[in-house]
């Protein structure tokens, strides 16, 4: 399952805008400025193909962040064109989940009040929704936890939560904001891994910012290196490779060799 | 190390038993009462010792049977001085928030009204009282005394708690296409909420406030049974016991009004809001 993934990936995952017909997320000649005119990101071209792993890498201040908001439709473009292909069924998010940096819950609710939300604001009947928020909280391991409220828990299962909420609308695509940045290495490891069989049983498309080279070579199939400001796609890196990636792929020589050729390429770019 | 000292998650207070903190709780409660005891007692030797008339100062035993056998006066005056200050913070908790939705709502209503509620609550209404009783019908004067004081911390808090919404969190809601109402309804409220208490905390005082300064304002011009209106009333017949009497009603009053807000407050944000648990704590 996951080699004919990976096969699916080599044919298509070359940067390139025109690629045309399968891409999910493009993004043309896209720049974003400060409101002093300076210029904070782009211009900026990808395409992302459905069911693709993309991580967006890049040192802080990169744009990366701006980057996803800007596919999500939380910021608009100062130039360029943002286009999303979604199935015009899905109307919540247009298709969209994003999961923040902070878990960013409602501290007021419960967790099966904030995994609902997206559901109670896109007016789904409640006995419609209560079977997709026991289903998103079961594919994050939270079932047991829908009547608590968010400081009772820890930082990873708020995360949990988090993502529990993006994916109760069954978006096409998720946009991940350095979402297990602020987490401990275990707790880090543990959602990397779940997030991983989340992608390959719910065939997401996921496009994921971090700052962490592991991460990114662990994580995805797809790298794009963002420059410092303002933000370009530096280089394109295909993590191919037919091993699972479990926990002993953080250890194979062949993860060292990939993130030794990120890490290369991203070092000299960090000096000013 | 973390997960030793918080074995359960789900309810982390469950196992924190009454143990050493209700020991420690116990001292909160008695000192007071011990000063209290103690003043009172210290007050009525003074009063005996010295033989000191009751038009000079009543002692405690003194205001205690004067309350209870002036009872059947004071009584319909406490009724009174509480209906206003109800009323008056009513009307300042509807105004106050009424106006901080209508200024969220429109920068330009903002930047109209808000210097005049400034205005209104700098103006000290002990100064204002006066003419509302020369232009408004007595009753009516009383409850916009009592409005005017207790509006403002309503409106400054419910604006800045409207003001204070996680961005994020508004990021999300426009990205799940949130109407206006949604977005006041499901984020903008809930998250103004302790904000909100906290303004309404402080006008039920101020509401009391309000009321005794426009009772006391109206006690020359007549018609008036408050129990301000009766300190000012036994204060011109040299009833000194029953002043006290009733400034300890009002006393009482302004304590209730507190606990009630305080409890009310307590028992709204208990299960989310950092404030009611370091209460619990």
């Amino acid at each position: 399952m996951v080699n004919s993934q990976e096969s699916k990936r080599a044919q298509s995952a070359i940067a390139d805008p025109a690629a045309g017909q399968t891409a999910v997320v493009s993004l043309r000649d896209v720049t974003k400025s400060y409101p002093n005119g300076l210029l904070a990101l782009g211009p900026l071209s990808l395409s992302i193909t459905r069911g693709e792993f993309v991580s967006l890498l890049g040192p802080s201040g990169c744009g990366k962040s701006t980057a996803l908001r800007l596919i999500a439709g939380l910021t608009a473009p100062s130039s360029g064109r943002v286009e999303l292909s979604t199935p015009a069924k899905r109307q919540i998010g247009q298709g969209v989940g994003f999961v923040f940096q902070e878990p960013t819950l409602m501290p007021w609710a419960s967790v099966r009040d904030n995994v609902g939300l997206p559901l109670k604001l896109g007016h789904v009947p409640a006995t419609e929704a209560h079977p997709r928020i026991e289903a998103s909280l079961r594919q994050v391991g939270l079932a047991e936890f829908a009547e608590a409220f968010p400081r009772e828990l820890s930082g990873g299962m708020k995360m949990r939560v988090s993502l529990a909420r993006a994916l109760v609308t069954d978006p096409d695509i998720l946009l991940m904001d350095e979402p297990f940045a602020a987490l401990d290495e275990i707790t880090r490891f543990q959602l990397n891994n779940d997030l991983l069989t989340l992608w390959r049983t719910l065939r997401k498309t996921i496009i994921f910012v971090t700052h962490s080279v592991f991460e990114s070579v662990y994580l995805s199939q797809r790298i794009l290196m963002m420059t410092p400001r303002p933000g370009r796609i530096g280089a394109s890196f295909d993590i191919a490779t037919s091993a699972p990636r479990t926990e002993d792929f953080r250890t194979s020589a062949e993860y060292v060799a990939f993130c030794r050729q990120v890490s290369a390429a991203l070092l000299p770019r960090e000096r000013p | 190390m973390t997960s030793e000292s918080s074995p359960d998650p789900i309810h982390p207070l469950a196992n924190s038993t009454p143990g050493p903190e209700g020991a420690s709780r116990w001292p909160q409660i008695l000192m007071p009462a011990v000063v209290l005891v103690a003043g009172l007692l210290l007050w009525e030797w003074v009063i005996r010792v010295n033989q000191i008339q009751p038009y000079v100062l009543p002692a405690p035993s003194a205001v205690l049977q004067t309350l209870l056998t002036d009872w059947p006066v004071l009584w319909p005056s406490l009724v009174t001085t509480l209906l206003t200050t109800l009323e008056g913070f009513i009307t300042a908790a509807f105004g106050g928030i009424g106006l901080a939705l209508l200024f969220h709502q429109s920068r330009w209503v903002e930047y109209s009204l808000f210097p005049y509620a400034v205005v209104l609550q700098v103006t000290p209404v002990i100064a204002i009282a006066p003419l509302l009783l020369i232009y408004l019908p007595q009753e009516t004067a009383v409850i916009v005394c009592a409005w005017i004081v207790g509006f403002f911390p309503v409106l400054s808090n419910t604006t800045l708690g409207l003001n204070s919404v996680d961005r994020n969190l508004g990021g999300l809601f426009r990205l799940y296409g949130a109407s206006r109402l949604q977005t006041l309804r499901y984020l903008e409220l809930p998250a103004a909420l302790p904000f909100i208490l906290g303004g309404l905390r402080i006008a039920g005082g101020l509401s009391l406030i309000g009321a005794v300064v426009a009772e006391i304002a109206a006690g020359t011009a007549g018609a008036g049974s408050g129990l301000a209106y009766r300190i000012a009333e036994s204060g011109y017949r040299l009833n000194i016991p029953r002043m006290f009497a009733a400034l300890l009603l009002l006393s009482a009053a302004g304590i209730v009004i507190h606990a009630v807000l305080a409890l009310a407050s307590h028992l709204m944000l208990r299960r989310w809001h950092e404030s009611a648990l370091a209460r619990e704590d």
